[in-house]
């Protein structure tokens, strides 16, 4: 499903040059749960950017679902997020004014799904989460953990190919850790296939696999 | 966007109405500055419509002309001739002038504050009397509200007939008294009354006006031995004739015939009714335009306070717009959404502005209405044109205070949005 070679990245900062990512080799196959480890530093935040389009690599080949990804334009690189990725951040970044329903429609919005079907289908998406009865409310009125399985809700709105996790957790106490890990996992059973970057053993151990970061170079892939 | 999708209408209204009080601060600028348009180009259409209806419905296309001496010798007369017209001028005038409709010579006895001049029974009166035509109705209209005007008759028979104004009528005849048919006497000469009549103007010049009586020009000149002069003349000038091209005409006609230099500045004074609406239209013109650039001023500073306040916004929506990159919006869909919420913004606030400046016109014309105010200000209003004018100037102005938010907005990226 997504497969990397040599990937580079290297930011520049007035006249420093800092060479982030040197070199990354990288596969994940679909249906597979992948966590990808490191200290800070390691540059695993910036590999989540590139494989999430959200940011241009500088050199290698990456490939998604079969596709080469070099030389997106912004427009390309917005259609592509919105149909094949989905996307789970450690601050969930809900947007405030808007409900729980309406955020987990917001990728069919910008998918041009009709009203009616958005609504039908956030709701069912939130079902699935559990969290059918907070549908209306606003994310302040929300706990932590509520927030990100409404996040990952939205993240699974679009039925996309892979879910890009940045540390689903960080922000959570362990028992609600645990109940979000268990939601990833139960949809990485029904097939789903993730990546989710974190620096907690715990959570890489209930991954099936840790690809490990370095100084920006792949130290160990596991068993792939 | 479509816009006649309902959901980015819901959208919209989500982002504007997050910080209501905000909103409204921000917006009160363009709707101050259209309520301003409104209102100063209303009161400036006010004031011309006030001093124009205090001038009396003169016709518009109406001069007088007189003569005077001259400042230039021509033809061996010397310089400092008194110019006098006389009737064989009025004739050759009609004979050869091609942009005036009538001529009408004038006479006049009593001048400015005059002594009593005319009398009946007991009463005396101090009034301007004239030797009039019957065109001199056309001229300067009046309102003939008993019996009936100068006609040719009375001029052909030299009949010693008055039209006396509603003010001579109260100086010299009781509330009952039977006034048609009645004679009074003018400098001695005794005159029938056959018409009463009322002035068209307002305040003190209506006053004036109704002060007058007016005769037959042959009866006058007969009378008060005036022989073949002509005080001044009337001239009702062509419909679609300009003001100063037949006041320019009869100048030289007339210079030519009573032997005036050409290059001769006087000789004759004259007073245009169209040369003096026109420098009052001008005057108007100005005034308007005037109250439009600073009302478009006014608007330009509320345009910019809603750009700067859509900046903020944009800086404070960082991370909402990252999200929304992320899950897939294009950058043509931000584009659109922050162009749409500035444009949004001020039409709303103008229409707001705009529709309380129109009422608040509305009202105040209502209110000089009910108080009977004939004054120098009178039925202020604007034009359709006017309004249209302004609400597009906000809509474009509108649409580049957007331009610089919207640019701003997609600099954003989503990773330094996404940044925790």
């Amino acid at each position: 499903m997504i497969e990397l070679q040599s990937i580079t990245k290297s930011y520049t900062t007035g006249s420093q040059s800092l060479q982030v990512l040197k070199g990354v080799d990288m596969q994940v196959s679909a249906g597979e749960l992948v966590a990808i480890m490191g200290s800070s530093g390691s540059g695993k935040s910036t590999l989540l950017n590139i494989l999430g389009l959200l940011d241009a690599y500088d050199g290698g080949l990456y490939h998604l679902d079969g596709k080469d990804m070099a030389g997106l334009s912004e427009r390309r690189a917005a259609e592509l997020r919105r149909e094949m990725l989905g996307f789970v951040f450690q601050s969930f970044n809900l947007i405030p004014f808007k409900s729980a329903a309406e955020n987990v429609a917001l990728p069919l919005y910008y998918q041009k799904v009709p009203r009616k079907e958005r609504a039908r289908r956030s709701h069912a998406l939130l079902e699935r989460v559990g969290l059918l009865e907070w549908a209306d409310h606003l994310p302040s009125q929300m706990s932590g953990g509520q927030k990100q399985r409404v996040a990952i809700a939205r993240a699974l709105a679009a039925s996309p190919r892979v879910i890009l996790a940045d540390e689903p957790t960080g922000a959570l106490d362990s028992a609600t850790s645990e109940d979000v890990m268990a939601l990833l996992k139960e949809l990485n059973g029904e097939g789903m296939t993730m990546v989710v970057v974190t620096h907690e053993a715990e959570i890489a151990a209930a991954c099936g696999r840790t690809i490990r970061l370095r100084d920006g170079l792949v130290e160990s892939q596991g068993h792939v | 966007m479509r816009w006649w999708e309902r959901d980015p209408w819901i959208e919209l209204a989500q982002v504007l109405l997050r910080n209501p009080f905000r909103t409204f601060l921000s917006s009160l600028g363009v709707g101050w500055g259209l309520f301003m348009i409104l209102i100063t180009v209303g009161a400036s259409n006010g004031l011309e419509e006030g001093v124009k209806s205090d001038m009396g419905n003169r016709v518009k296309n109406s001069a007088f002309l007189w003569g005077e001496s001259t400042t230039l010798p021509y033809k061996g007369y010397p310089r400092g001739r008194w110019i006098e017209l006389t009737s064989p001028d009025v004739e050759y005038l009609v004979e050869n002038a091609t942009t005036l409709d009538a001529v009408a010579p004038r006479n006049q006895l009593g001048g400015w504050r005059r002594g009593n001049n005319v009398t009946h029974g007991l009463k005396t009166a101090a009034c301007g009397v004239y030797g009039d035509m019957p065109i001199y109705k056309d001229i300067d209209p009046i309102l003939i509200t008993e019996g009936r005007y100068i006609n040719q008759r009375d001029l052909d028979d030299r009949r010693k007939v008055a039209v006396i104004g509603k003010r001579v009528r109260q100086l010299l005849f009781d509330r009952e008294e039977q006034v048609l048919g009645s004679h009074i006497q003018i400098q001695g000469v005794t005159f029938t009354v056959v018409g009463v009549y009322k002035s068209q103007q307002t305040g003190e010049d209506a006053e004036e006006a109704e002060n007058s009586i007016f005769t037959p020009y042959t009866t006058f000149n007969h009378a008060f031995h005036m022989g073949d002069r002509v005080g001044w003349l009337s001239l009702l000038i062509k419909e679609d004739v300009p003001g100063d091209t037949a006041v320019a005409e009869v100048l030289r006609l007339l210079k030519a015939q009573k032997s005036v230099h050409p290059d001769d500045p006087r000789g004759f004074d004259h007073w245009s009714m169209a040369e003096m609406h026109e420098e009052m239209s001008t005057v108007f013109g100005a005034f308007r335009w005037v109250s439009f650039v600073f009302g478009g001023l006014a608007l330009f500073a509320g345009v910019i306070g809603i750009m700067n306040i859509m900046l903020i916004t944009i800086k404070e929506r960082t991370r909402e717009l990252g999200v929304r990159r992320a899950l897939g919006a294009t950058p043509a869909n931000i584009v659109v959404q922050i162009m749409v919420e500035t444009l949004t913004l001020t039409v709303l606030a103008g229409l707001i502005g705009g529709i309380l400046g129109v009422f608040a016109l509305e009202a105040l014309d209502a209110y000089l209405i009910s108080a009977e105010d004939n004054g120098i200000f009178r039925h202020p209003h604007v034009t359709l044109d006017v309004l249209v004018t302004a609400l597009t100037t906000m809509t474009i102005l509108g649409a580049f205070a957007g331009v610089l938010p919207a640019l701003r907005a997609l600099r954003v990226q989503p990773v330094e949005a996404l940044r925790t």
